[in-house]
């Protein structure tokens, strides 16, 4: 199929899934630290969690990873000599993708985060504080798992967006789906058949996405009566 | 790490230009983008399953699908094609400037497609009923009631998606245009200078979207004031 390039193209479409859900993995983590500073009662620790998601939120993509991939190459080669290595060093592009995807997505996810924060009742963090639970207990023991249903439908739209963003990676030259898809392209000069077969996988990995979030939705949502219109 | 001001004080005038042509892209795709997702929101309303579906199917293709693939499709892909390359479009469709243009605005067309038609749905009833309790036609009721409060109520979704379309724009410098980006890269490329060459665009584009907040914060006021809350 694809004149021999289909087992090319799905090697590369496993690569863009395991940068998806890494790079998403991440951003979790990052997202959950952001909105942890962001409702901070501390002011410059909520200042610097809305500068992250401010900034970030602001530049485009494209430009992020350009910078963090040849600025943080750039970076490593010059702050490796002084700790005594001297051999040039290559960042690997997975490893890159994944870092900075999730350090863009983490601050897509703190804005979904907080707004599903928000709408907890705030007697919850108090009923909390009012058995002797500490921060960390609070917010990770009661909060946590109650803004996991309400952040659901924010967190479709995050992971939609950032499965697509996958593919500005091959720019930098992770040997993802498109990279393939480009390579193939350039072998045959039948571009538009390889892009149609890259735009089809996108669009089953979105399908089934939006399908499986949707009945996570649902079982996160089993304890609670919907709007009756 | 030192900050070469000089390279990208001498650079200025590659940004600057690079931002005429950011916001050119951004001019072209959203005007064209948004004519043509005025008549594919009203499908997406329809009860006719078979215009609905239509217009359902492309807006999830289209979202469904990242810009890339779409930009592709559209600048190489559609030269493989001999009856392209031999049409009279083709002076066109060779130009990177309209294929970008041309692939954002049917990506924005899709997006922009679905805030008019999810802010058509929410339309309260009783303004629907009332205007078919005086008389009014179908034509008429979209005209004078169901549109002009639709759009106004999609401004704030519509600012959002703005403000993605000139993100969005910054891949044009994939296919070889010198946008903010392009003359982002072009620094890097000559002076292999990455920090304080994307640093400089993301300041641009920073600007750019705070000066576009304002000014849909402007236009809400204008045209939204009515549903804003009360002030004491």
């Amino acid at each position: 199929m694809l004149k021999g390039y289909g087992a090319v193209i799905l090697d590369g479409a496993w690569l863009t899934l395991q940068l998806a859900l890494s790079s998403m993995a991440l951003a979790i983590v990052l997202g959950l630290i952001g909105v942890a500073l962001r409702l901070s009662p501390v002011r410059w620790l909520a200042w610097l969690g809305d500068l992250y998601a401010t900034v970030i939120r602001g530049i485009p993509d494209l430009v992020l990873i350009l910078l963090i991939f040849y600025g943080g190459q750039d970076l490593l080669n010059r702050l490796a000599p002084m700790l005594g290595y001297d051999d040039y060093i290559d960042l690997n592009p997975l490893a890159a993708g994944i870092g900075t995807l999730g350090f863009i997505f983490g601050a897509y996810l703190s804005e979904t985060f907080r707004g599903a924060f928000m709408a907890i009742p705030k007697g919850q963090a108090e009923a909390g504080m009012a058995y002797g639970m500490n921060g960390f207990q609070v917010f990770f023991r009661v909060l946590v798992p109650q803004m996991i249903r309400l952040a659901i439908p924010g967190f479709t739209n995050n992971w939609l967006v950032l499965t697509k963003a996958t593919a500005l990676i091959s720019v930098v030259g992770l040997q993802d789906m498109m990279f393939k898809a480009k390579q193939a392209a350039d072998a045959t000069r039948e571009p538009f058949t390889f892009f149609l077969a890259v735009a089809a996988m996108y669009l089953v990995i979105t399908s089934v996405s939006l399908l499986a979030l949707r009945h996570l939705e649902k079982r996160y949502s089993v304890g609670v009566r919907a709007a009756d219109l | 790490m030192i900050f070469d001001y000089n390279v990208i004080y001498e650079a200025l005038p590659l940004y600057f230009s690079g931002l005429l042509t950011t916001l050119k892209l951004l001019a072209l795709s959203l005007f064209f983008g948004l004519l043509a997702a005025l008549p594919l929101g009203l499908m997406r309303v329809s009860k006719q399953p078979l215009v609905n579906m239509t217009a359902w199917l492309y807006t999830y293709v289209i979202r469904g699908t990242p810009m890339l693939v779409q930009l592709f499709l559209i600048y190489y892909g559609l030269a493989q094609f001999a009856i392209v390359r031999e049409s009279f479009l083709w002076p066109w469709l060779s130009s990177a400037t309209f294929c970008a243009c041309l692939a954002f605005a049917i990506n924005t067309s899709a997006y922009t497609a679905e805030i008019i038609a999810g802010s058509l749905r929410a339309t309260p009833n009783g303004e629907i009923e009332a205007a078919k309790a005086m008389g009014m036609s179908r034509y008429k009721l979209y005209r004078r009631i169901l549109l002009p409060s639709a759009l106004r109520r999609a401004l704030p979704q519509y600012s959002n998606e703005v403000i993605m379309m000139l993100q969005t724009t910054s891949l044009a410098s994939i296919v070889t245009l010198i946008d903010i980006t392009g003359a982002a890269r072009t620094v890097n490329a000559q002076y292999y200078l990455p920090f304080e060459a994307y640093i400089t665009a993301g300041v641009f584009y920073l600007c750019l979207t705070f000066i576009l907040v304002r000014l849909f914060k402007l236009a809400e006021r204008r045209w939204l004031g009515y549903l804003a809350p009360r002030k004491h």
